[in-house]
């Protein structure tokens, strides 16, 4: 996974509160295979009309938001569903940080797991950097390490999970970490049968 | 054995169970009890191959055929071809890990968080993950049930482990006694209008109270189900008589002298009295009255004896930004009595509610009746439609003009081509009243299956405390 360190980078606004996973890929998008790419499907329905023409108003239709990579959104962004694909259609859309005042768990800990980072704010700051990129600024810069937000001028700070951020920061995959417990697995299989010996064994006839 | 001397909750008793190993960083690699995979376990299935894995505990493995089920024709070669393709390719990929499945046409098939208990995959105080966010629905049982992203599921599939950092602790208890018509669907929505969409994101919920206890496993179901939509991880209630009895002889059960004592650690597993949670949220059972969504999420519930909000006395911008737009979605009147709402079809169905016992209470509203719009009603299995079939409930449903099909996740979210014309309004038993997400410019109301069987006989949100006289 790519490491996120800092992101110098155009920002774009999505004014509205739970933008949940449904929203960002509709679920009839959702048969392909990731190497098809998801990003021509990111938030289909608020994008584009029953034509599939661009909605003029929408923010990210606006051709001055083309290449952003910041998504500033309202509270309880990626609720709903745990389709990793609202994740891949971010990304593959261009984005590499969500800065919203409240995640869906699984869409923040998928995003992660993505090197996407959801940048948790206050719900006063949210609005203040919504209403700056609205109306002044089109740019941002984010530094994970500090934990900051910095646009005109003004320094917003932001919260993430220390583990989500040591791996973003890494660019950590769990499975090279996991290998190294192997041993401590297998033990814990053979203890937990003594224990609890119903969960581990499942009579055969189905 | 490693004592804490902090008292713990059920959640923290469980997880302990289960810690393998933790990081200094807080995170902490759990074994995983139980997994369960569906068409959309693809991605992690994906992942696998790319890697040259193969599945570390196909036997801890089920995989289960719902979220594209056709519901009306069971033969795979008469449906759209990209759909048979994600049923198929679910079989194979089981198929060549050795895993379990529930295919299609195997008569105990049905939505993935209905059949793990009726299959008794889930037991309490198993962990328990499945790339749905429902999963919590199976905390029912005193579980850690939660769902998780294709990552992870890939790396379930590939260890039967998952880090985790522990999430923060939450209990709330219902008290009193739920009044008549009161179900655990109005339970969730009455909390999740309280707390809201977001209000329990990082906790676990441990739910507690008399009208808990008094639930049966369908309605705790029901509520654990709902967890995630008010933000939580998970749900879970201890287990009791009631957990007990529900898995006695079924099919994956311990048997014997093993059940015996697996009942008897199950009984014992409980937090200590003295356990602190974080947060504590404190609701009366006996004052919810039956819930309706109006809006755009689970949050915009409100009892049915109630109006649309208005935006305009809203201090809060951002609230009244929010509510705007859910009305302008769902092409309502502010302030317009909740009971004016029409609809245009009904569904009965979902993880939410489609067990025995929700299929009884709608039947027990619509039997004699006639309903005044088209609707849908899909068993949560196939099991739950033979036993439904067994009591007469599909003639009732039938009678009554609306449509008997097979199991699936169906018009929850229509991956399977059930779905809600654009515009139309839907009252549905399901769990998410998201835009779009019965189908694209689909209107959702959420609420119980008896109150979804009472707006079918009236056209029109109803409270169905009206139409109960002498019913159950
Ligand atoms: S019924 Fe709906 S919520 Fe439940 S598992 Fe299926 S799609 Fe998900």
């Amino acid at each position: 996974m790519r490491p996120f360190k800092t992101l110098d980078a155009k920002a774009a606004p999505l004014p509205f509160a739970s933008v949940d996973t449904d929203q960002l890929i509709p679920a009839r998008f959702m048969k392909r295979s990731r190497s098809e790419g998801y990003g021509q499907y990111l938030l289909y329905d608020m994008r584009l009309d029953g034509e599939g023409n661009p909605i003029q108003d929408f923010p990210l239709n606006n051709p001055a938001r083309a290449g952003a990579e910041i998504l500033v959104g309202r509270r309880n962004f990626g609720a709903g569903s745990s389709r990793e694909a609202a994740v891949y259609a971010l990304v593959d859309y261009g984005f590499r940080c969500v800065i919203a005042p409240s995640f869906g768990d699984i869409f923040a800990s998928n995003s992660v797991n993505n090197g996407l980072l959801p940048a948790q704010v206050t719900e006063e700051d949210a609005e203040t950097i919504l209403s700056l990129i609205e109306n002044s600024q089109d740019r941002a810069f984010v530094d994970l390490d500090t934990c900051e937000i910095r646009l005109a001028n003004q320094v917003f700070r932001f919260e993430i999970e220390p583990v989500w951020r040591t791996k973003l920061l890494n660019g950590w995959d769990d499975l090279d970490l996991t290998a190294s417990y192997a041993d401590d697995i297998a033990r814990y299989m053979v203890s937990d049968k003594e224990r609890h010996p119903w969960l581990q064994e499942i009579p055969a006839s189905i | 054995m490693l004592r804490e001397h902090r008292p713990q909750t059920l959640f923290d008793r469980i997880w302990q169970n289960h810690v393998i190993a933790s990081q200094s960083d807080g995170q902490q690699l759990l074994f995983i009890d139980r997994h369960l995979v569906h068409e959309g376990s693809f991605h992690g299935f994906n992942k696998l191959k790319d890697k040259n894995a193969r599945v570390s505990r196909p036997d801890l493995t089920f995989g289960i055929v719902d979220h594209y089920a056709p519901t009306r024709i069971r033969d795979i070669s008469k449906i759209d071809a990209a759909i048979a393709g994600m049923i198929t390719q679910l079989e194979e990929n089981c198929l060549a890990n050795d895993v379990r499945i529930f295919g299609l046409n195997d008569p105990r098939q049905g939505i993935v968080h209905v059949v793990g208990p009726e299959q008794a995959i889930t037991l309490p105080g198993a962990t328990i993950v499945c790339g749905d966010s429902h999963t919590s629905t199976h905390g029912a049982f005193g579980a850690i049930a939660f769902g998780i992203g294709a990552s992870e599921v890939a790396h379930v599939l590939m260890t039967q482990t998952l880090w985790q950092k522990k999430p923060k602790s939450m209990r709330v208890r219902f008290d009193g006694k739920l009044g008549p018509g009161i179900t655990a669907k109005d339970m969730a929505l009455a909390m999740i209008a309280a707390i809201g969409a977001d209000g329990a994101q990082g906790h676990a919920i441990e739910y507690t109270g008399s009208a808990v206890e008094g639930l049966s496993m369908e309605g705790r179901l029901t509520l654990c189900n709902l967890s995630i939509e008010s933000g939580a991880r998970c749900g879970l209630i201890a287990p009791d008589m009631t957990t007990v009895n529900f898995l006695r002889h079924r099919p994956l059960a311990p048997k014997g002298d093993l059940f015996e004592r697996a009942a008897e650690a199950w009984l014992s597993l409980r937090g200590d009295g003295d356990a602190a949670f974080e947060r504590e949220l404190v609701i009366d059972g006996s004052e919810i009255a039956p819930v309706v969504t109006w809006g755009i999420s689970p949050e915009d519930a409100l009892p049915i004896t109630s109006a649309v909000p208005l935006p305009d006395d809203m201090t809060d911008e951002s609230r009244a930004a929010h509510t705007r737009e859910a009305i302008d979605y769902m092409g309502l009147r502010p302030g317009m009595p909740l009971t004016e709402i029409p609809v245009d079809r009904v569904f009965i169905g979902s993880c939410t509610n489609s067990r025995i016992e929700d299929l009884r209470a709608a039947a027990a509203v619509l039997s004699g009746r006639k309903s005044a719009v088209p609707g849908l009603v899909s068993p949560g299995s196939s099991l739950v439609k033979q036993q439904a079939e067994q009591e007469g409930l599909d003639r009732i449903f039938v009678d009554a003009g609306l449509e008997w099909v097979d199991s699936g996740c169906s018009m929850c979210v229509g991956m399977n081509g059930d779905l809600v014309p654009p515009g139309e309004r839907c009252a549905s038993t399901t769990n998410r009243n998201f835009k779009g997400r019965q189908g694209p410019k689909s209107r959702t109301h959420l609420m119980s299956p008896a109150m979804v069987a009472a707006a079918a006989v009236t056209g029109h949100l109803t409270d169905v405390r009206d139409l109960m006289g002498g019913r159950s």
